[in-house]
């Protein structure tokens, strides 16, 4: 599945789709903690937080990730997006909370991260 | 003879800035051709000590090279130092402030991490001095 279809499934707004949405996802993860993060994450994850601010983008371009959920419909400032678009991270955002876009992903049986 | 040979500054509480010198790594070595995994691993190392300059030193630079037996960061600040090593590379320690832990930082998962992934890892510590983080990585 691409980052594309899953905005659909999570009935997600894809905040720049001037990023790369034909990325593959190749699994799923909810975490607030940066560090936790870069421990975990990888190569093609789609990374749900609430974190909304720079340092979100430079952990997903570093590890490779798919794209950045937000959600309950938080928003993102216009610098952090543009960094996004540069670094081509798509950022979704959504009104569901982050255990109910979790519930999906993992419906979908998308797995956890292999590093 | 190094191939690539470049000193970063990272400034204490910039958070504007923070990651840029780990992205700027992490291009120059893409276009080396550089394996991706490789690349992650030292990605996570950079961007590890730089957020760790930036949180808890008073300043500090990264050493970047790249030779023919691979890549080399060498990390030195100006303090405060690490009273206890032992401690400070136990996961889940921290003593980041409030004020960065709201912003996700502050897991005590940064030195643990670094040391996972670099292939060689040493650290120095000196209260009232600073601190020294070597990191090694190996290029097949
Ligand atoms: N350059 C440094 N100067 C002084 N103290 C440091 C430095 N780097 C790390 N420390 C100390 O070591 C502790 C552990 O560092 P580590 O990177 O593992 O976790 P953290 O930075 O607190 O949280 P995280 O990295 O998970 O966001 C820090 O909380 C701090 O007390
Ligand atoms: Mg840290």
């Amino acid at each position: 599945m691409n980052v594309a279809e899953l905005a659909k499934i999570l009935d997600a707004k894809v905040l720049n789709p001037e990023a790369d949405t034909a990325k593959e996802v190749k699994s799923g993860y909810v975490c607030d903690l940066l560090s936790w993060v870069m421990a975990k994450g990888a190569p093609g994850t789609a990374w749900i937080t609430v974190m909304n601010h720079m340092n979100v983008i430079a952990v997903a371009t570093l590890l490779d990730m798919a794209c950045v959920i937000l959600p309950e419909n938080i928003d993102i400032g216009e610098e952090t997006l543009s960094r996004a678009t540069e670094e081509d991270i798509p950022v979704l955002c959504s009104g569901k909370t982050s255990y109910e876009l979790a519930g999906l992903l993992f419906a979908q049986g998308i797995p956890n991260p292999v590093k | 003879m190094p191939l690539i040979a470049e000193v970063f500054e990272v400034k204490k509480d910039d958070f504007v800035s923070a990651g840029e010198v780990s992205a700027k790594i992490k291009r120059t070595l893409k276009k080396l051709g550089v394996d991706s995994a490789v690349l992650r691993r030292i990605s996570v190392c950079s961007y590890e000590v730089e957020l760790n300059l930036v949180i808890h030193s008073l300043g500090g630079t990264i050493d970047f090279s790249v030779d023919q037996d691979g890549v080399t960061l060498l990390v030195k600040d100006c303090g405060p130092g690490i009273p206890d090593l032992n401690l400070a590379m136990r996961e889940g320690w921290s003593t980041a402030p409030e004020s960065v832990r709201t912003m996700g930082f502050g897991a005590g998962m940064g030195l643990p991490n670094m040391k996972r992934n670099a292939d060689e890892f040493d650290i120095q510590s000196t209260v009232g001095v600073g601190t020294e983080i070597l990191m090694k990585f190996h290029l097949k």
